[in-house]
């Protein structure tokens, strides 16, 4: 235990609140709250310091804990985790959002507040778990515990179609997690190890290979898994359903972070597992990338409600994720993590909206609205700005990332151009639904009664609305600072998806 | 790092900074009060406008010797991606030194004129931030050192022409154009990002300087060939980006917009149509025209793509919207109409390679449009006090008023702006009237004296020396641009005879007035014997009719007298002023561009045809002035066929919302959401679901009949088996001992089996 490194510690922090909320019975409820509120803002401390110990420098991993976990003769599972460039902003984002999705839930959630909060603090870890570890099994396990909490989350303080919406996600995303769980250990069995970084050096030495058939395979068992949680056409009609139904901070936390487990996957495992495949595939997952773009954009503008609005044009940005990881080169990728971080931000600020409309008049259709921005004017200029942020204004985070996205997959060596003059035609769309649900909520004329005495943003609505802006100003202002952080690693795994047949570092 | 800010380097950021700043300022401390709100955006501007003086003499003093050859400018890294770095920076050459003289003046007088006209409106505050970041993005693009941060720039204009169109968000129609005009500019947008990011991987930069001024980089983009269409990558790059102006410059086919622009206060008419928005467009291809025209020898009549459909698109979007503009009575979409059109000339003037003389219409227009905005603004206002004042009177139940429609209706003219119902403003608003006279002469190209001619003036002389050399492309412009001419001078003289001569037709007309000047006007003794003295002085604040007309004075000094800068070397006695400009500006050019040889006959042909434009307009609308029961003679002329179809504006908004934007709804709403999403994706689901519970109802009958079965059986089987076995058990040794020797016999033989 001599080692425990500052990775392990963001990762352990929630349980340090998640254990006194389960056994402690006496806790009042504004109690539970703050000490919640006070678990996820010290852990996003943690985070943040990092931020400062990383070297940006180095490609591999940092702040490595590697411990014996499961030690079975022929192979070990190891509690080996570590943070690199293309995971620290994913981390940064799970704690990140968390604070934000407990401030929100201090009104709006009255049932229960000991198990929602134990929920909620068990859900960060295990998405933290997930984006740091590197050992397959140990991921294996923090991904399926990640669907639990949301379970209860959707299934218990949910809407009215709740159960239907919990089962439709859970059983999902449990039926890709399966196929996943199979190529694991098919490739735990071959390479005598668990451990990411030793499966792909061994892969790169060219120690470990596989027939162009079994290679698919297995690169398919990861996809689909990871198409599922994204989710990438037509895999999603479980997204919409969870969303709708979902409690405001389940939905945030959903869009903010559960969806980038499905892209990071892909950048973690796919890409430098299965390098040939990857590139194989690309086409393939690209078409399905912009047909999502397309796709989500036009389901969201023919929405009569607020959230599945929101909820659809996840599938469209994350599809430009997708676009963009699948360009196999340097500006693709970055953009396409970068993405992952706006969208969880956009959205995951989309949703916050959406939660204070539905506490003022409990209902999401967006016919019950109109004219708020003469009501609530706060609250209208910042909903503005976040909707500009997930149309991809410039000097606004999403911009910075679609760019990049586009300039990646034009330059891809993998892509022909097409993609990317379709992957621009969502962009158009995303102005046309957005501002189409910005007229008719916000403006016109106030019309309706119940709209006239809206009150405005109180001071938790408004706290947890701020930090969402100033990231949304800072990375569409300041992209180059969270690029320097992923650009070693990210050089790194172009080429190893790259390999020695084309070198397309940089482009 | 010791920086000097007032280094001609590094003072631009200085410029674009202000206005943005008091942006952030208004929205975050003092937008509760109006007043401080309104001198914290014309700090802002101003200062941005000295600023903008102190660089423009800076820049022409440094470049005394050799002017225009020295870029100024400074850049920061802004992101790296792998091996790649964006910049940001500023860039400052004789073409954005130029642009310095009319943005940030333009747009001042605009604030200047909001502050009286915007005046009663609650959200004072909000539409100065709002105008202040409009005029800080354009700056931005103006300054800007790369086509990344110029998209910045361009993006949030289109953002703030959303706003501030809607800016009266309660009524529907406003956010319905906001949004149109949001929409039809952002398709040009992506167009152009695309363009922009397909230049970043072939050039692999996006700076100015290593792509406008480097001749080199410019040969490779144009020997380079496309990914897609054949043709060359600096040809893709160009029509992508031309295809972003057609979208800001509202050129046809994306020019459905800027109409509609109007539902947004004046002010902001002004800022789209003269300092900011389309002249974004147009100057970003003034911008990048080294690259559009990259290995293309346009003087020997070599044109690339991108110059071709400049061209073209440029032409028909002259000729058209200058048709549709004689067919307006909404005195703002008449002017919205000269907009599209004159862009339509500077377009083209770049099609056919009239850099100079594209940039320097650009100018111009922007000067006498922000003026005739401006000067219409008044009228309007003037009218809305005479609705209101005739209301009181009560002679407005004689003149119907038109029922205000539900969103956006086609030929729905608001009261307050309808020329037909004004006439006779001379005597109300007698400054709005002689400065509108002023810009209209100058939008029509009144021959001499006014700035918009000797713009005009310039591109049709290039089109005629081109048309001259035998070159289609110029001979298209030519005609179109001269067919052009006579419908504006036309139009204008319609639009100002029927607005301010003549006798009210309306009371609204016989009230109107914005107080100031008019008081002692009507009281004056020239008035008096045109038997004004029945007409109420209206008591109105004075200082808010000031801060509107101020700024009309100004213009128009300025679109009279910022032409003759352009005037032709070989033009007597003008010619003498040596045609500063044209040296001027032809230093951001690699190759300084010859001004074609001095032909009288274009300066002839505009000449006249401005003038019969305008003799024909005096003549319908002048000699006798329209009364309150006639018909418009254009109208009776035209027939009512004609009319409606102008009317309708060639009933291409109709064709869009027909086959455009309903079949997209509709199939939003019923193939992709029901017929896809729900039946065919999730239908999958459920009957993968279905098949499941089937397999599991399958499984439990399995359960109870072959495994309860088997599973029954089992224990029975074993109780029978015990029941057999317990009779081996006897309990006695000789029969057990005889089970044991069985068994060593058996297993010996075994073993004797294994070791053979």
């Amino acid at each position: 235990m001599e080692d425990i490194s500052l990775v392990t510690v963001v990762l352990m922090l929630p349980l340090v609140g998640f254990f006194p909320l389960v056994f402690v019975r006496s806790l009042t409820d504004q109690t539970i709250r703050w000490l919640t509120l006070t678990v996820s803002i010290i852990t996003f401390g943690a985070s943040l310091l990092l931020l400062r110990n990383f070297d940006s420098n180095q490609a591999g991993l940092q702040m490595v804990t590697d411990w014996e976990w499961i030690s079975a003769g022929s192979f070990t599972i190891r509690y080996f985790v570590g943070v690199d460039g293309i995971s620290i902003w994913l981390v940064l984002l799970s704690t990140f959002i968390m604070p934000l999705a407990i401030l929100f839930s201090f009104t709006s959630i009255k049932e229960r507040p000991r198990l929602y909060y134990a929920l909620l603090l068990l859900m960060e870890w295990a998405m933290i778990g997930v984006f740091i570890a590197q050992d397959l099994f140990l991921f294996y396990v923090f991904w399926e515990v990640t669907l639990v909490p949301m379970y209860f989350l959707i299934g218990i303080w949910g809407s009215e179609d709740r159960i239907y919406a919990a089962i439709k996600f859970f059983l999902y995303t449990m039926a890709g997690s399966l196929l996943m769980l199979v190529a694991i250990l098919w490739l735990g069995n071959e390479a005598g190890t668990f451990a990411v970084p030793d499966i792909i050096a061994q892969i790169q030495s060219g120690e470990l290979s596989f027939d162009v058939s079994t290679e698919r395979l297995l690169f398919l068992g990861f996809a689909i898994a990871f198409a599922i949680k994204v989710p990438m056409w037509p895999l999603h009609s479980w997204l919409p359903d969870a969303h709708v139904q979902a409690p405001t901070a389940g939905s945030v936390i959903l869009a903010g972070v559960l969806l980038k487990m499905g892209t990071y996957g892909f950048v973690r495992f796919n890409l430098p597992m299965f390098p040939e495949a990857s590139r194989d595939f690309a086409p393939y997952i690209a078409v399905l990338a912009v047909i999502g773009i397309i796709y989500g954009a036009w389901v969201s503008y023919g929405q009569k409600d607020v959230k599945k609005l929101v909820a659809y044009s996840s599938i469209s940005h994350l599809g430009f994720v997708m676009l963009g990881i699948f360009a196999l080169n340097s500006a693709g990728i970055q953009g396409g993590i970068l993405q992952m971080v706006n969208h969880g931000i956009s959205t995951g600020g989309l949703f916050l909206l959406v939660g204070m409309l539905y506490e003022r008049r409990h209902t999401k259709l967006m016919s019950a609205f109109g004219g708020i921005w003469a009501a609530m004017p706060l609250f209208s200029g910042i909903s503005l700005v976040i909707v500009l942020s997930s149309m991809g204004l410039p000097g606004l985070n999403g911009f910075v990332g679609e760019f990049t996205i586009l300039v990646g997959s034009a330059g891809s060596d993998v892509l022909s151009i097409w993609f990317t003059v379709f992957a621009s035609l969502g962009i158009i769309l995303a102005a046309v639904y957005m501002l189409y649900m910005f007229n008719t909520v916000y403006m016109g004329a106030l019309d309706k009664e119940e709209n006239r005495r809206l009150p405005d943003l109180h001071w938790q609505e408004l706290w947890a609305l701020i930090p969402i802006l100033i990231m949304v100003f800072a990375i569409g202002l300041q992209a180059g600072y969270f690029f320097d952080f992923m650009d070693n690693s990210v050089s790194q795994l172009v080429e190893q998806v790259s390999g020695s047949v084309v070198a397309t570092a940089g482009r | 790092m010791n920086i000097n800010w007032f280094d001609a380097d590094y003072l631009p950021w200085l410029i674009m900074l202000f206005p943005l700043l008091s942006f952030v300022i208004i929205v975050l401390f003092t937008a509760r009060s109006r007043i401080v709100s309104q001198f914290v955006a014309l700090a802002g501007i101003g200062i941005a406008w000295v600023l903008s003086m102190v660089e423009f003499v800076k820049v022409v003093w440094a470049s005394d010797a050799e002017l225009g050859h020295e870029v100024f400018g400074s850049s920061i890294d802004w992101m790296t991606l792998g091996t790649r770095t964006f910049e940001m920076g500023v860039l400052v050459d004789p073409l954005t030194a130029y642009m310095l003289l009319m943005v940030p003046l333009a747009c001042l007088l605009i604030f200047a004129y909001s502050v009286g006209y915007m005046r009663s409106d609650p959200h004072y505050s909000r539409f100065f931030a709002y105008i202040s970041l409009f005029a800080g993005a354009m700056l931005t693009l103006v300054l800007a050192d790369n086509l990344l941060l110029l998209f910045v720039g361009w993006e949030v204009m289109g953002l703030c022409s959303y706003l501030l169109i809607g800016f009266w968000f309660h009524k529907k129609s406003a956010y319905q154009a906001g949004v149109k005009a949001f929409m039809t500019t952002r398709v040009g947008d992506m167009l152009m990002m695309v363009g922009i990011g397909y230049l970043f991987i072939v050039a692999r930069t996006l700076d100015f300087r290593e792509i406008l001024y480097n001749e080199e980089m410019l040969a490779h983009l144009a020997s380079t060939p496309a990914v897609i269409f054949g043709g060359s990558a600096a040809a893709l790059i160009g029509v992508l980006l031309v295809a972003g102006t057609i979208g800001k410059s509202s050129q046809f086919p994306l020019h459905v917009w800027l109409p509609d622009a109007m539902e947004g206060p004046t002010p902001v008419s002004a800022m789209i149509h003269a300092a900011t928005m389309v002249s974004a467009g147009v100057y970003m291809v003034v911008r990048m025209f080294p690259l559009l025209s990259a290995g293309a020898d346009f003087h020997a009549g070599d044109f690339s793509a991108p110059m071709i459909v400049m061209g073209v698109i440029g032409s028909i979007t002259a000729l058209g919207a200058a048709i549709l503009a004689v067919g307006q009575n909404d005195i703002k979409r008449i002017l919205a109409y000269s907009t599209i059109s004159q862009l339509g000339y500077m377009v083209a003037a770049l099609g056919i390679g009239a850099w100079v003389a594209a940039a320097f219409h650009l100018v111009n227009h922007a000067f006498f449009k922000a003026l005739l905005f401006m000067a219409s603004g008044v009228v309007i206002h003037a009218m809305e006090h005479g609705q209101h004042e005739a209301a009181e009177h009560g002679d407005e139940h004689l003149h119907h008023e038109p029922e205000q429609p539900d969103g956006l209706v086609m030929d729905y003219v608001p009261p307050a702006n309808d020329i037909r119902r004004m006439g006779g403003l001379l005597d109300r608003i007698p400054v709005t009237a002689i400065t509108m006279a002023i810009g209209g002469l100058s939008l029509a190209g009144f021959p001499l004296i006014t700035a918009g001619f000797w713009s005009k003036d310039e591109i049709i002389a290039d089109a005629w020396h081109g048309a001259g050399e035998g070159y289609l492309l110029a001979l298209l412009v030519v005609l179109c641009l001269l067919a052009a001419a006579v419908l504006t001078a036309f139009y204008t003289a319609r639009m100002w005879f029927m607005t301010f001569w003549g006798a009210p037709r309306t009371p609204a007309a016989q009230h109107a007035g914005i107080g100031s000047f008019r008081n002692a006007w009507v009281r004056s003794r020239w008035a008096r014997a045109r038997r004004l003295e029945g007409v109420a002085v209206s008591h109105q604040d004075r200082s808010s009719a000031l801060w509107m007309e101020v700024p009309l004075i100004v213009l128009a000094f300025l679109a009279i007298f910022a032409g003759f800068i352009g005037v032709h070397t070989d033009f007597p006695l003008l010619g003498a002023l040596d045609n500063p400009l044209h040296e001027f500006l032809g230093g951001t050019l690699l190759e300084h561009p010859t001004a074609v040889d001095f032909n009288w006959l274009p300066v002839l042909a505009s000449s006249l045809l401005a003038l019969a434009g305008l003799g024909v307009g005096y003549w319908l609308y002048g000699l006798r002035p329209l009364g309150a029961e006639d018909a418009d003679p254009a109208e009776q002329a035209l027939g009512a066929g004609i009319w409606r179809v102008l009317e309708n504006r060639f009933y291409i908004d109709i064709l869009y919302r027909r086959y455009l934007v309903r079949p997209a709804e509709w199939f939003a709403v019923n193939i992709v959401i029901q017929a896809i999403d729900k039946e065919t994706i999730d239908g999958v689901l459920e009957t993968i679901g279905e098949a499941f519970v089937w397999l599991g109802e399958f499984f439990k009958r399995f359960n109870t009949i072959v495994i309860d079965g088997v599973g029954d059986g089992i224990p029975g089987a074993i109780g029978s088996f015990a029941g057999w076995f317990r009779q081996v058990q006897t309990g006695r040794i000789q029969q057990y001992l005889l089970y044991v020797t069985l068994a060593l016999l058996a297993l010996g033989a075994l073993m004797f089996i294994q070791i053979r």
